[in-house]
């Protein structure tokens, strides 16, 4: 398929623009752009058409079952869009008075309520735009509460269980914290013993996934809390795995004392081919002063903001966070209210439904029920036939599914960690078993299927070794240039009617 | 629960198949000490359209762009955004798919982004663009974090006409990427190249705006030069609706150049969720933090594109990767390149004229009506500060008893400028609406 930037043609253009009839004012010479950029020069119709291509060359959950674990990919309901595009939230500048903003205001307060209840903490900020970004900001949490204590210096390290997210560690570096990591054990839980060993007086805090990426929830999770707060440390919740959980049980009633949300796995935030997301957090009273600001403050009828925390970490996004996203994830959390327990219920169902009907075909490293997602492993398949979870998943392709997360967590070799969520029927979910059953028998009989699947995608499989090797990441304009003198074709085709 | 699929019947045959006799048999790995044990304190659900009237309402107690006439900017604009955009963002495949790990089924999303990649980098004249970062704040954050690991170097200087949000947001992550921040004052209006380049001596990075937070533009390629001058790099944090007319950074010397996108393609939503843009020197490419979207082949040799360069990553490199950034603004980037691509080069010079003609009709009309611009001398684009002869906060809720939203109160963020408004005029506004502006400060 051709680039935009290939279909494009001087003097075409999508766009008609008010041009009122003034002198023009230009910019100083210095400072006045000197080649125009060349964007796409493109008609309205093939603007369409070019991005209808694109969609169509590409899958989303409204496509088909789309179960990569770890990214909780639900169903987006269609009334969130609709109240995301009401021109009183859409059209309104983060700048307008409090006076001019109260809807707006009072949502977030709600919101942040809403979201107090289901960690079981009571603070809440809205203000980061991820799951990264909420937990950096949980460490930059944690430093300034060890610095307004005098033991910043003392605390620095911060315990990751090998399972994690890569996240975690990633986050660990940018707010200048040390990483000590721990192992799991045999049943899949944190190794408490490891634990024990661990953690000091140099410890700032864990940051735990529970349920855990094996999506299994972590027996210890009480003597873990006893651990760490019995060292004077701080317990930080990757909300990642929420989904699971909701209205079932509550980070803060476990012991944890910062929880981040993701907005768009649990409360359904259309994913959009990477992002956006959101990733509020809720804190224990002695962590609240800390939080970012502004706050969202509710004084009688009136909401406002609040900047005077003198204890503030500061700003970690711009204004109040990406507050579309909690247009969504409220409008979604309020279609559900109290039965926001009935959406984990059965995203747990749907997860051990798919794990029954698949665990004699793969091999599952923990022998237990699942919660919401479960990691089998193909070493089975690899080791008898040659055949890698690569190639399982590229033939799940061809069945018209969207692969499951491959290869993580990295503690389980040739990992498939599966995520139905709740949304799906158990038609789906039995088509999906089926497929992945037809899958290890064709491992078995034709192993070639599998290793040059996928056969009935746009394209075949894809170089990725090429692509970094010599990487290419914008469209090269000299190279595809066509070679001076060559007439273009419209002035042919007139030469041709002159003639 | 009209989201949830399984009937009571389903529910019956999986629990069999699993092997166990309840749900709440499924939960039993969670210790009895650490479960609710009663119902969420929620409010009861609501069904759609009570859920539509329950926004509708709170909706309608914000005064949007559309009930007042808004000169407001100070870094979120009400540029024009075009019906296309809305179109390709309401195709489900796009709207609900997530980050392309898997190129086959995401060839689509994975093109787009190439694309929004080279329109970045040909807005910024920059080499490699990533696929966004979340907004205009962070991706200064993200370009410290680059500069000092390309420099060695554990300084970052930020011009104080930079955004203050922008400034704020650097602050709060510095201390946890070990870099010290110094700011440089503006000097009626604009950044002294000499004060800045004292400043940026074994700096790693210097930030500037361009044109500033006070809506001035800055001597930028002297800027550039001046921290080329000390080693250190130049970032430029730009607006992407500027670029029609304004030089790229590229052209006069910068590292990398930064902005908030959401002038280019999104609404202004009260702040998010928009994108913020990234893109560097070809040299800085293995430094890049989030997504990069790459050209490569198919086993027939056909052109396709996949996510590369993953070993900068968190989720290979883990504790040594350039970031921790996975979700990203993706869908926002996407409307920004549909928006480009519906301007255009000549679109988008076009906007630039128009906001540049309309300001200037601005900033004549209200001298006119006696009103002093606080930088006089200092060229604009479609932004600029003016003094109104009383603080600012008054002046704007006097202008919003009639029906205008006059601008931003320079004194929240400056010294000396509390009677201080910076005026964002848009291609949206008209001669007539500049006129109400004049009479309302005038009232």
């Amino acid at each position: 398929m051709k680039l935009i930037y290939e279909k494009s043609k001087p003097g075409r253009r999508a766009s008609t623009l008010p041009r009122p009839d003034l002198p023009a004012a230009d910019v100083p010479e210095e400072l006045r752009r000197s080649s125009p950029p060349r964007l796409p020069e493109i008609s309205e119709p093939e603007l369409v058409r070019h991005f209808t291509a694109l969609a169509d060359r590409t899958f989303g959950v409204d496509t088909g079952f789309y179960p990569l674990g770890s990214c909780t990919m639900k169903h987006n309901p269609r009334v969130n869009e609709r109240v995301v595009s009401l021109p009183g939230f859409r059209d309104l500048h983060p700048h307008q008075e409090e006076e001019g903003s109260q809807g707006a205001l009072e949502l977030m307060w709600r919101l942040q309520e809403i979201l107090a209840e289901i960690a079981g903490l009571p603070a809440v900020s809205l203000q980061p735009a991820a799951g990264s970004q909420g937990e950096l900001t949980g460490l930059m949490l944690m430093r300034a509460y060890y610095a307004d204590r005098g033991e910043d210096e003392q605390r620095r390290e911060i315990v990751i269980p090998d399972s994690a997210h890569g996240t975690n560690p990633a986050s660990v570096t940018m707010a200048g914290y040390e990483l000590v990591d721990v192992s799991t054990d045999r049943r899949g839980n944190v190794d408490l013993d490891e634990l024990r060993a661990k953690v000091g007086p140099r410890t700032a805090g864990l940051m735990l996934t529970n349920p855990s990426t094996l999506g299994l929830f972590d027996e210890g999770i009480e003597e873990i809390a006893r651990i760490f707060h019995g060292a004077g440390a701080l317990m930080y919740y990757d909300g990642a795995n929420l989904n699971a959980i909701c209205g079932i049980s509550r980070p803060g009633d476990f012991g944890f004392d910062i929880v981040h949300f993701n907005l768009h796995k649990t409360f359904s935030q259309p994913h959009g081919g990477g992002g956006p997301g959101g990733g509020p957090i809720a804190v224990r009273e002695r962590l609240e002063p800390f939080l970012p600001v502004p706050a969202v403050v509710r004084d009688g009828d009136t909401f406002g903001l609040d900047y005077e925390r003198p204890k503030s970490i500061g700003k970690v996004r711009g204004f109040c966070g990406p507050f579309g996203v909690f247009v969504r994830s409220y409008a979604y959390i309020r279609s559900f209210g109290p039965a926001l327990r009935e959406m984990s219920e059965a995203a747990v169902l749907n997860a051990n439904y798919l794990l029954a009907r698949l665990r004699d075909a793969y091999e599952l490293p923990f022998d237990r029920l699942c919660m919401h997602e479960f990691v089998l492993s193909g070493r089975r398949l690899k080791r008898e036939h040659g055949v890698s979870t690569l190639d399982v998943a590229k033939r799940l392709m061809d069945h018209g599914f969207h692969p499951p997360t491959i290869y993580f967590p990295l503690i389980v070799p040739e990992a498939l960690m599966i995520e139905p969520t709740e949304t799906e029927t158990k038609e789906t979910l039995d088509t999906f078993a089926d497929a992945m059953l037809a899958i290890a028998r064709e491992a078995a009989e034709e192993p070639e299927l599998l290793k040059e699947a996928p056969h009935v995608r746009p394209v075949k499989r894809l170089d990725e070794v090429r692509a970094v090797k010599n990487p290419v990441v914008r469209y090269g304009f000299e190279e595809h240039e066509e070679p001076p003198g060559a007439p273009a074709e419209p002035r042919q085709l007139e030469a041709q009617k002159g003639a | 629960m009209s989201f949830l699929s399984l009937t009571e019947h389903d529910r019956g045959q999986m629990l069999e198949t699993i092997g166990v006799d309840s749900v709440d048999e499924l939960f039993e790995q969670i210790p009895t000490g650490v479960r609710l044990g009663r119902a969420l304190a929620l409010e009861p659900p609501l069904s759609e359209p009570e859920l539509v009237v329950h926004l509708s309402e709170l909706a309608s107690r914000n005064v949007d762009t559309g009930r007042e006439i808004s000169f407001l900017g100070a870094g979120i604009y009400d540029h024009y955004v075009p019906a296309v955009v809305d179109a390709v963002l309401a195709r489900g495949e796009l709207l609900t798919a997530y980050t392309p790990y898997q190129p086959e089924m995401s060839q689509g999303m994975l093109q787009a982004i190439f694309e929004y990649q080279t329109a970045i980098c040909e807005l910024t004249g920059m080499d490699v663009s990533n696929a966004s970062g979340y907004d205009g704040t962070t991706v200064a954050a993200d370009a410290c974090y680059m500069a000092k690991h390309a420099t060695g170097r554990a300084k970052v200087v930020l011009a104080e006409a930079l955004n203050p949000q922008v400034r704020q947001v650097v602050k709060t992550y510095a201390p946890g990427f070990g870099v010290e921040v110094v700011e440089v004052p503006h000097r009626e209006g604009t950044t002294d190249p000499d004060e800045l380049q004292a400043a940026a001596r074994d700096a790693a990075c210097v930030l500037f705006q361009q044109p500033n937070f006070l809506g001035c533009l800055e001597p930028a390629p002297d800027l550039a030069a001046a921290a080329a001058e000390e080693g250190a790099l130049a970032v430029a944090h730009v607006d992407p609706v500027s670029l029609g007319v304004l030089e790229a950074p590229g052209a006069y010397g910068c590292s990398i150049a930064i902005g908030e996108g959401q002038a280019a393609g999104n609404y202004q939503s009260y702040g998010g969720p928009h994108y913020g843009f990234l893109a560097a020197r070809s040299e800085f490419i293995r430094r890049m933090p989030g997504r990069i979207s790459g050209e490569t082949v198919d086993a027939d040799g056909e052109r396709g594109f996949v996510l590369t360069l993953q070993t900068r990553e968190q989720h290979i490199r883990r504790e040594k990767a350039t970031s921790n950034i996975t979700t990203n603004q993706t869908l926002l980037a996407l409307a920004g390149l549909v928006h480009l691509s519906w301007l255009g080069p000549q679109g988008l010079r076009e906007v630039g004229e128009t906001c540049l003609a309309l300001s200037r009709y601005a900033k004549e009309r209200l001298a006119e009506a006696g009103f002093e611009l606080a930088f006089p001398n200092k060229a604009t684009f479609k932004e600029f500060a003016v003094r109104v002869g009383r603080p600012a906060k008054e002046a704007i809720t006097s202008a919003r008893h009639s029906g205008v939203h006059p601008g931003y109160a320079l004194g929240r963020d400056y010294q000396g400028l509390d009677d201080a408004l910076l005026v964002a005029v848009t291609e949206k506004r008209t001669t007539e609406e500049i006129d109400r502006l004049v009479e309302a400060l005038a009232s």
